[in-house]
């Protein structure tokens, strides 16, 4: 059963074969582009547990090392990859409560399918935003 | 509500779908995302009303009981969705015999992470 599956696998991949859904030629609509959004932030977000680790490994080490780590994530491009990091986050939280929804039997319609899906991408850049400018205010 | 339950009354007759599991999976998947919900946000506003903090701010916020049941909570909840998410990317999308390895590796790679949070969070609290 297995060895079947991963001929056939081989089979598509050496023949080039166009593979269903053809995404190469579907245009791309909210519905799919927030689908893989949700995984590519998720993928994001495990980069950023990583680091979440590495930091506290480094506060566990000393003042020294946190101090380089503080000054790498406060840096211009850390706070860039921070700013990213930040909507990366709010839009998967967003997206996984849309997802929680639709587990518990709502917003199939398509009207809603796609009112929900603009609010999670509004809601993600007015979160990021509202977490950054109160950053700013709490330092300032 | 178990697991069990959560299954319907078809799939419990039929005796499993063609996929023979995933009941547990998709459960799990969804306590731990939710979960995560007040766990994550308390983490960002902690970071955000905590960042001006230097060392001592920091290890002084975190000694805080509820600062370290949390935090505890957040890498627990955090990796065993990470190695949830990563298990349906890897089987989604790994075709070859590298499936098992890549599993395997993952899982090892959520623990070890999860481990070394625990701990560090453990060393930065009870350190003398």
């Amino acid at each position: 059963m297995y060895r079947m599956e991963v001929k056939l696998q081989d089979l598509l991949i050496s023949s080039r074969r166009p593979r269903s859904p053809n995404i190469q030629i579907y245009r791309p609509q909210l519905t799919s582009v927030l689908s893989i959004v949700h995984r590519i932030t998720g993928l994001t977000l495990v980069i950023a547990a990583i680091g979440l680790v590495g930091w506290l490994i480094a506060a566990a080490d000393g003042p020294h090392a946190y101090g380089v780590v503080h000054n790498a994530l406060t840096s211009a491009a850390g706070r860039i990859v921070l700013f990213a990091t930040t909507f990366a986050f709010f839009l998967h939280l967003c997206g996984g409560i849309r997802h929680l929804a639709w587990d518990a039997g709502y917003g199939f319609e398509l009207r809603t399918i796609y009112s929900s899906g603009w609010a999670v991408v509004a809601a993600s850049l007015v979160l990021t935003l509202a977490a950054w400018i109160t950053d700013l205010f709490m330092q300032g | 509500m178990s697991p069990r339950q959560m299954r319907t009354a078809l799939g419990r007759a039929a005796g499993l779908g063609s996929a023979k599991e995933g009941v547990r999976h998709w459960w799990r998947e969804r306590l731990t995302a939710i979960a995560l919900v007040p766990l994550t946000l308390w983490f960002m506003a902690s970071i955000i009303l905590h960042s001006s903090n230097d060392y001592a701010g920091f290890v002084e916020w975190l000694k805080r009981p509820s600062a370290t049941f949390m935090m505890i909570l957040l890498l627990v909840a955090l990796f065993s969705h990470t190695a949830l998410g990563l298990d349906v990317i890897i089987k989604d999308y790994t075709h070859s015999r590298a499936k098992i390895p890549a599993l395997i590796l993952m899982r090892l790679t959520c623990s070890g992470l999860l481990a070394a949070g625990v701990l560090a969070v453990l060393r930065i609290v009870f350190r003398q």
